[in-house]
């Protein structure tokens, strides 16, 4: 936090001084939502959802996603997490691929060796 | 934190780097012990990839396996799964022997292009392999989906292993 620049402060307190915006967060924090479930229980428009949810991922506190015509939300951090742990898992999948790859190439090291070069 | 090599009898085990290297790409790196040609060998002979790209510890087994690469040219790979089958099939966009080697992912929309980039250096080979995505939105689903249902973990190590089948 110490870290955070004056100006980015600023965006998160100004982000966090609304009620309905703290409420979006909360509600976020159970599960992801989209705009129209937000704007349905917070008994607004979907453009006035729409603003709360922009000031709110201008301060980096909610991430959004759209897809196809539904724009969904979720709570930045927590996406973060997700992709760290996805690129992780993703990493370990390739290492083990990567280690059975060595062993065919070492064979085909092993092959070239015994026959001498043909190719 | 990649050098734990308590249980690895093979002291030179390279690295292999993940990252997202862009909003709509997927960098995987790795040296291989062994000059380009064979790399692109092992990646491009039906009977030797299907040696190394499903391993053991997935707990998949592999059907049946085409690769033909050539520009134009398809690969389809089959695996039985609980009781059904899913595929994964694209078709080879770009092919030059030894260094380079694009392909698509058409088994599921949004799926990635990807580039396979062989650098050989005094008798090793730098592995780059990139999977760019049509658009962030479709890269960021790959990286999340099939967790937001908190299915558990078999369902993400499930799909994890799908996206990294269809890279």
């Amino acid at each position: 936090m110490v870290k955070c620049s004056p100006a980015e402060l600023d965006a998160s307190f100004a982000a966090l001084a609304d009620a309905t915006r703290r409420g979006v967060l909360e509600q976020l924090g159970r599960s992801d939502a989209t705009i129209t479930d937000l704007a349905e229980r917070f008994q607004m428009t979907l453009a006035g959802m729409m603003k709360h949810v922009g000031v709110l991922e201008e301060a980096g506190l909610v991430a959004t996603e759209k897809v196809g015509r539904v724009r969904t939300c979720t709570l930045g951090a927590r996406r973060l997490e997700e992709e760290t742990a996805w690129l992780e898992r993703h990493r370990q999948l390739w290492d083990a691929r990567f280690d059975e790859l060595d062993k065919v190439v070492e064979e085909l090291k092993r092959k070239e060796k015994n026959n001498g070069r043909k190719k | 934190m990649d050098a734990r090599s308590e249980n690895q009898p093979i002291a030179s085990k390279n690295r292999t780097t993940v990252e997202r290297s862009s909003e709509r790409e997927i960098l995987v790196t790795r040296t291989v012990n062994g000059p380009a040609r064979l790399v692109w060998e092992a990646w491009t002979k039906a009977e030797l990839f299907k040696q190394w790209w499903v391993p053991k510890s997935f707990g998949l087994t592999l059907l049946s396996c085409e690769v033909d690469a050539r520009v134009g040219g398809k690969y389809r790979l089959v695996f039985r799964h609980g009781g059904g089958e899913m595929a994964f099939f694209g078709k080879y966009l770009e092919v030059i022997p030894n260094s380079r080697l694009v392909w698509t992912n058409e088994e599921t929309e949004g799926g990635a292009i990807s580039t396979l980039t062989l650098e050989e250096k005094a008798g090793k080979t730098l592995v780059l392999l990139r999977d760019l995505f049509p658009s962030k939105e479709a890269c960021d689903a790959a990286m999340t989906s099939g967790e937001k249902d908190g299915s558990g973990e078999t369902f993400e190590q499930l799909d994890a292993l799908l996206v990294a089948l269809a890279g």
